[in-house]
This record gives structure tokens, C-alpha cells and sequence, in this order.
């Protein structure tokens, strides 16, 4: 076993962990602590397949951004929901069953497919990565579209949020 | 070197997590919380995918930044969603947010 290798499963083993805290930890403000953790380790894994403006992107927009807004969100809703009383609805173990029977579903299909244990082929140019996606993004002929139709999801969300969240004046 | 099989399994096992936690939960924050887990673990597919499968195209990571679009978007839809349900009944419990229902 490789050093990546043992690296790899340490990061799991973590991120899984803090994975499963996220859902089952009874107080909202841990399970977005734990939801942090999680984003870190997927940033690492970012790193191995050498995607570091992945990482970074992960870093600034999932941990500075969407988490720091779960924070918020838990803290302006905070007394409803206090430490006791059941967090799970009654029907936990078949939201479990169904899980697993995804999970199991997943794997059936993965162990029957041919190139599931390919391993990484050599990157051409790791260092043009970037400049080639962003000049993707931008030319008519590849992902122009899908990037102005993102853009303008991002404002029409950033308005509805704004309206829906925002105080009404009378 | 890492095979594919081991983001797979890994993508696999988070998905699952996420998909309990949005399944059982009854907080909506933390249904959405499960949402993003859910999001995440796509997203090292779609990385995955394009590292061991087509490293010479930029599809997958082009696949990947609208998916990250997408998931900033849709949090702070929910999120603010959420807030204005809790200014109106006082309560983020996804199954008392029944003022559609006839």
C-alpha cells in the first residue's frame, strides 16, 4: 500500500465520520461544524485527482460561502428547535432501508462495469487546466451557454432570496 | 496509485448518508444540509469520472461548475425560504409547513 493510498483512507474514514454526524447530531449548529469538516476533506480528495482550483473553488464558495450561511440560517431559527425531543421523524428506519438499498444498488451496478478499477492515466498538461476551462466556458461552441444559464440562476436566486427573506415594509 | 473504484465507493457512501439525512430528518435546515452531502459526493463523480475516463476533455469539470452554481443557488432559495416560513408559524419542522395542503 502506497503512502496515497493510506493518505486516502485516513481522509475517508474522517470525512465519513463527520458525514454522518451531519445527520444524526442532535444540536443544528454541530451538524453544520461536522458539514465543514465534510467539505474539507471533499476539497482534499480535489486535490488528489488534480483539480486543485477545484479545491480552492471548494473552499471558498462551499465552506466561506454555503456553510458559513447554514450558520446563519440554524442561529435566526434557533429557539423552536431545542436540544430535545426526537430529531428524526418516525419513520427513520425506512429512510435507512432505502439507503442502503441505493447503496447496495450502486455497488451491484459498479462490480458488473468494466472499467471500474482503472487506474489514472498520465495528465498531458497540468498546468493549461485552468486557461482551457476558462476559455470552455466562454466560447460559443462549447459550455457558453450552460455558463450564461448558471449566471442567471445565480441572479434570479439571489433576487427571490432577497425578496422571500427580506422584511416587508408596510 | 488510487484505482477509481475507491472515489467511486466513497462517492457512493456519502450519497447514501445525504439521502438518509434528507429522508429522516425534520429539521429543514438539516433536510438541506443532506441536499448539499448529496451535491458534494456528485461532484467527485463528476471530477472522478473525468480524471480516470477523458482527462484530455474539459466536459467534466465544466459539468462541475454548474453543478456548484447550482448548489449556491439552491441553498440560498431554501435557506431564505425557510426563514420566511419560520417568521410566519415559528417553526422550521418540515412537516408543520402545511399551509398548501387543502
Amino acid at each position: 500500500m502506497t503512502l496515497e493510498q493510506i493518505a486516502f483512507i485516513i481522509v475517508a474514514i474522517v470525512t465519513l465520520v463527520a458525514g454522518i454526524s451531519v445527520v444524526t447530531s442532535r444540536n443544528l449548529i454541530h451538524s453544520a461544524l461536522w458539514l465543514i469538516l465534510t467539505l474539507f476533506g471533499i476539497a482534499i480528495y480535489y486535490v488528489f485527482l488534480n483539480a486543485g482550483f477545484f479545491a480552492v473553488i471548494q473552499v471558498i464558495v462551499y465552506i466561506g460561502a454555503i456553510a458559513i450561511l447554514f450558520i446563519f440560517a440554524s442561529m435566526l431559527t434557533r429557539r423552536v428547535m431545542q436540544d430535545t425531543g426526537p430529531q428524526t421523524n418516525s419513520n427513520w428506519w425506512l429512510g435507512a432501508l432505502i439507503s442502503l438499498l441505493l447503496f447496495a444498488g450502486i455497488i451491484l451496478i459498479f462490480v458488473n462495469w468494466q472499467g471500474f478499477t482503472t487506474s489514472a492515466p498520465d495528465l498531458a498538461n497540468s498546468s493549461g487546466q485552468i486557461s482551457q476551462l476558462g476559455l470552455a466556458l466562454v466560447s460559443p461552441d462549447q459550455y457558453l451557454l450552460p455558463f450564461e444559464l448558471a449566471s442567471i440562476l445565480l441572479v434570479a436566486g439571489m433576487i427571490g432570496a432577497i425578496f422571500v427573506a427580506g422584511e416587508k415594509k408596510q | 496509485m488510487i484505482p477509481l473504484s475507491w472515489y467511486l465507493i466513497f462517492a457512493a457512501i456519502l450519497f447514501c448518508i445525504g439521502l438518509y439525512g434528507v429522508l429522516v430528518r425534520k429539521n429543514a435546515i438539516a433536510i438541506l444540509m443532506g441536499i448539499e452531502l448529496m451535491l458534494n459526493s456528485i461532484n467527485i463523480n463528476l471530477i472522478a469520472f473525468w480524471r480516470y475516463r477523458s482527462p484530455d476533455g474539459i466536459a467534466g469539470q465544466a459539468f462541475a461548475i454548474i453543478v456548484f452554481a447550482v448548489a449556491a443557488a439552491e441553498v440560498a432559495v431554501g435557506l431564505a425560504l425557510i426563514i420566511s416560513i419560520y417568521r410566519r408559524r415559528s417553526s422550521v419542522v418540515a412537516d408543520d409547513m402545511n399551509m398548501l395542503k387543502w
